[in-house]
């Protein structure tokens, strides 16, 4: 069932045209030309710039230093792979670029901005409007159906009921879910419920979408179409850090950093990239060829 | 092989549609105060998937409300009663009881205790300004006309009652100073007694025979209706001279009470007043000594019962007060319970944007909803059970927006006061920590 969700989603994103326009047709949003100069602005920066960014943990008597003193830059259009040993601070960076944590010390620049000088309120807008997160556990409102987990962001963005629904039922297209609006958490797979997560990092346009080992929960396959969906929206431009403690799955990034020990050990360009899409055409290609099933059919159709 | 990869054009045409689209929500910073719509459906629809949970949270505020409603309706439908009472008793006479008053107002034992006589009723006569006197003895009785039977209450009065009473004849006479003079057996009925004895069988009264007490009365006269009203109706009463009652209805020598009408109504203060000190002059009560009996004009008369009927209420108030705090403290554990349980949402919901506030608001809003849907719940009950008793005790049914305001507003309070606590505890929720919580 899983392994069938990734053809069926690419089949109907190819079919549906609003949907291959989706991103694009954003542009056309009122007074986009007016907030143009402002990001054109921080353009001169880097969405991320991370220096001697140290964390210490303190449990009673106990200090644990999770962080190091880490330097970082990302700059904007970055698929950046974050590796490294079970509790070597990779979760703990990504909670501090999210800005859902402080840093003990150091400075955390986002798109220009020093985070540690601004408000609560001010970071619950930051994370609202600059930064999607994606958890490897999904994190969705069972109670909510994926529209309404997607349109959350906007709620909190402030912007009227029509306009969210309009976002979220696009962003949910561009996922390759929009047959599955009205569906609970409960009544999707893994992989579907990462997209609808996805989806809802996407929906309040972020200029950084962070992503803890995102296809922790999920198999190989359902992997590589999640993998697939962020390096098409990276395509896009979006700026990706995504933790993983697979080889394969960091391969896919542009970009892969090594934690250990709470410091940064190594930091590299890849040099041969992964394209999942690619993969996952190919995977699917050599199982028509052993004759299962009609997905071939429905590839075809996204090619037309 | 590379045919669905995202074609070339759009990857470099990628950072100007990301500036666009990043645009597209600055268009929205503004944000929108406390989201109310969206926040109120997400209320009911947490509320609703524990809705026997809700339901039994918000009983002490339903219970709460529906009391404050039923006992405000029941207490509107007595003064108007009693309002009316002081129309139709005019406004010029007044009424002594045996008993003293005590302090407030309140009647203690009332008419438990002896003192007032026919001789004190008789003595009454004399003073100035004073038109007529009659001394009331009562007594519950059974009527027998014919086949039919009826229970009511027979009163031995002075003929000049009628003119106290100020009641019209609808059928014949009262019965005159000769009647009561000879202890005569003739009795005046009300039309609540002739509906029950004499309009079944299609009989005239007038002139008729009924047994009281196994006696033969005969009946002289038949008293136009003045209506029912609450506290026992008006016109379920038989009246027989004074002489007659005494003679053989009861042989006691003290009156239940003794009436005076006044000649007019400036007068009445300092007739009172006469009338007052001429009895403690006949009881022998010293200056300053309490008294035995105690004298009332009818504004008196009626505050009187209306204290005891804000007495009452204030008690049922009281009552209700508590269980709305009750209710309260149960909000405040359900919310404390939600905030619990919902923690990971409450993560989810600040990594995605939300500030503090608007978690505060949420829960806050959540409990709002509870606790004015008991309100609403308890409003409707409430004039359900004040039309039922209202009903029973024959007053009229008056709806009192004031309280049904007054309902609302503590409710929507009783939420505010009791959800602030979980809600400022679910917005002071560390995000990480909450988004780890299973
Ligand atoms: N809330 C916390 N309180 C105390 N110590 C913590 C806390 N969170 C993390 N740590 C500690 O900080 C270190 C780094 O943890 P972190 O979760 O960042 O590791 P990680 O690289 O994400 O590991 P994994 O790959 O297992 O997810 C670990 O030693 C961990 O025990
Ligand atoms: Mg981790």
């Amino acid at each position: 069932m899983r392994t069938d969700d990734a053809p069926a989603g690419a089949a109907e994103r190819a079919s549906d045209p609003d949907a291959r326009d989706a991103v694009s047709s954003q542009r056309d949003v009122p007074d986009a030309r007016e907030r143009l100069s402002d990001h054109e602005s921080e353009g001169a920066h880097a969405v991320i710039s991370v220096r001697r960014l140290a964390k210490v943990y303190r449990m009673g008597q106990t200090s644990i230093p999770a962080l190091r003193g880490v330097n970082v830059e990302v700059a904007r259009g970055e698929f950046v792979a974050i590796m490294g040993p079970s509790g070597s601070g990779k979760s703990t960076f990504m909670n501090l670029l999210g800005c859902l944590d402080r840093p003990t010390s150091g400075e955390y620049w986002l798109n220009g901005r020093e985070v540690s000088r601004l408000s609560a309120d001010a970071i619950a807008d930051l994370r609202n409007r600059h930064i999607g997160f994606v958890f490897q556990g999904f994190n969705l409102l069972a109670r909510a159906t994926a529209l309404a987990n997607v349109a959350l962001p906007l709620l909190y963005a402030g912007m009227p009921r029509e306009e969210r629904e309009r976002r979220a039922r696009r962003a949910l297209r561009i996922v390759g879910l929009g047959n599955r609006l009205e569906h609970h958490p409960q009544q999707l797979s893994g992989g579907q419920q990462q997209r609808v997560a996805i989806a809802r990092a996407l929906v309040n346009s972020p200029s950084l979408l962070l992503a803890d080992e995102p296809t922790g929960n999920l198999d190989t396959r359902t992997g590589m179409d999640i993998m697939a969906i962020l390096q098409r929206l990276n395509g896009f431009g979006l700026t990706i850090v995504l933790v993983t403690h697979e080889a394969d799955i960091a391969a896919y990034a542009q970009r892969q950093i090594s934690f250990r020990d709470g410091l940064v050990v190594s930091d590299q360009a890849v040099t041969q990239q992964r394209s999942a899409t690619d993969e996952l055409q190919e995977l699917l290609a050599r199982r028509s060829a052993d004759g299962a099933g009609g997905e071939p059919v429905r590839i075809r159709e996204e090619q037309a | 092989m590379t045919t669905s990869r995202i074609p070339t054009t759009r990857a470099t045409a990628a950072p100007a549609r990301r500036a666009a689209r990043g645009a597209g929500a600055g268009a929205f910073a503004s944000r929108r105060g406390l989201m109310l719509g969206p926040s109120v459906q997400s209320a009911l629809e947490a509320l609703w998937a524990n809705r026997l949970r809700s339901l039994l949270t918000i009983l002490g505020v339903i219970v709460g409300v529906a009391a404050v409603i039923a006992v405000v309706t029941l207490t509107q439908g007595t003064s108007a009663v009693l309002n009316a009472r002081v129309a139709g008793l005019g406004t010029n006479v007044l009424t002594i009881t045996p008993g003293a008053t005590t302090t407030g107002g309140a009647r203690g034992g009332a008419g438990t205790r002896q003192s007032l006589t026919q001789a004190d009723a008789d003595a009454l006569t004399a003073v100035p300004h004073v038109a007529n006197v009659s001394p009331l003895l009562s007594a519950n009785t059974q009527i027998l006309a014919g086949a039919q039977n009826w229970n009511t209450r027979a009163q031995g009065v002075y003929p000049g009652f009628q003119a106290i009473g100020n009641w019209q004849m609808a059928e014949g006479t009262w019965f005159s100073q000769a009647d009561e003079d000879n202890a005569q057996p003739v009795a005046v009925l009300g039309q609540t007694v002739v509906d029950n004895l004499f309009t079944p069988t299609g009989t005239d009264p007038l002139g008729q025979s009924i047994l009281m007490n196994g006696q033969t009365y005969q009946v002289v006269g038949v008293l136009q209706s003045k209506g029912a009203t609450g506290f026992g109706n008006q016109d379920d009463v038989a009246y027989i001279p004074f002489a007659t009652a005494r003679a053989r209805l009861t042989n006691a020598t003290f009156v239940s009470q003794i009436q005076v009408q006044v000649d007019a109504t400036d007068n009445v203060d300092a007739t009172q007043q006469a009338v007052t000190a001429l009895l403690e002059q006949r009881h022998q009560i010293a200056a300053g000594g309490s008294d035995d009996f105690t004298v009332r004009s009818p504004t008196q008369f009626v505050q009187t019962a209306q204290q005891s009927a804000q007495t009452l209420a204030i008690l049922l108030i009281g009552i209700a007060a508590i269980s709305l705090i009750v209710g309260g403290i149960g909000i405040m554990n359900i919310m404390l319970v939600s905030v619990t349980e919902r923690t990971r949402e409450i993560g989810i919901r600040m990594a995605i944007g939300a500030r503090r506030g608007d978690i505060r608001n949420q829960f806050l809003i959540e409990a709002l909803t509870l606790s004015a849907g008991g309100g609403a719940a308890g409003i409707l009950i409430g004039l359900g059970g004040g039309l039922a008793l209202t009903h029973a005790f024959q007053l009229p049914f008056v709806l009192s927006v004031v309280a049904i305001a007054l309902a609302v507003g503590v409710s929507m309070l009783v939420g505010i006061v009791f959800g602030f606590y979980p809600a400022v505890r679910a917005s002071q929720l560390d995000p990480i920590v909450a988004l780890r919580t299973e």
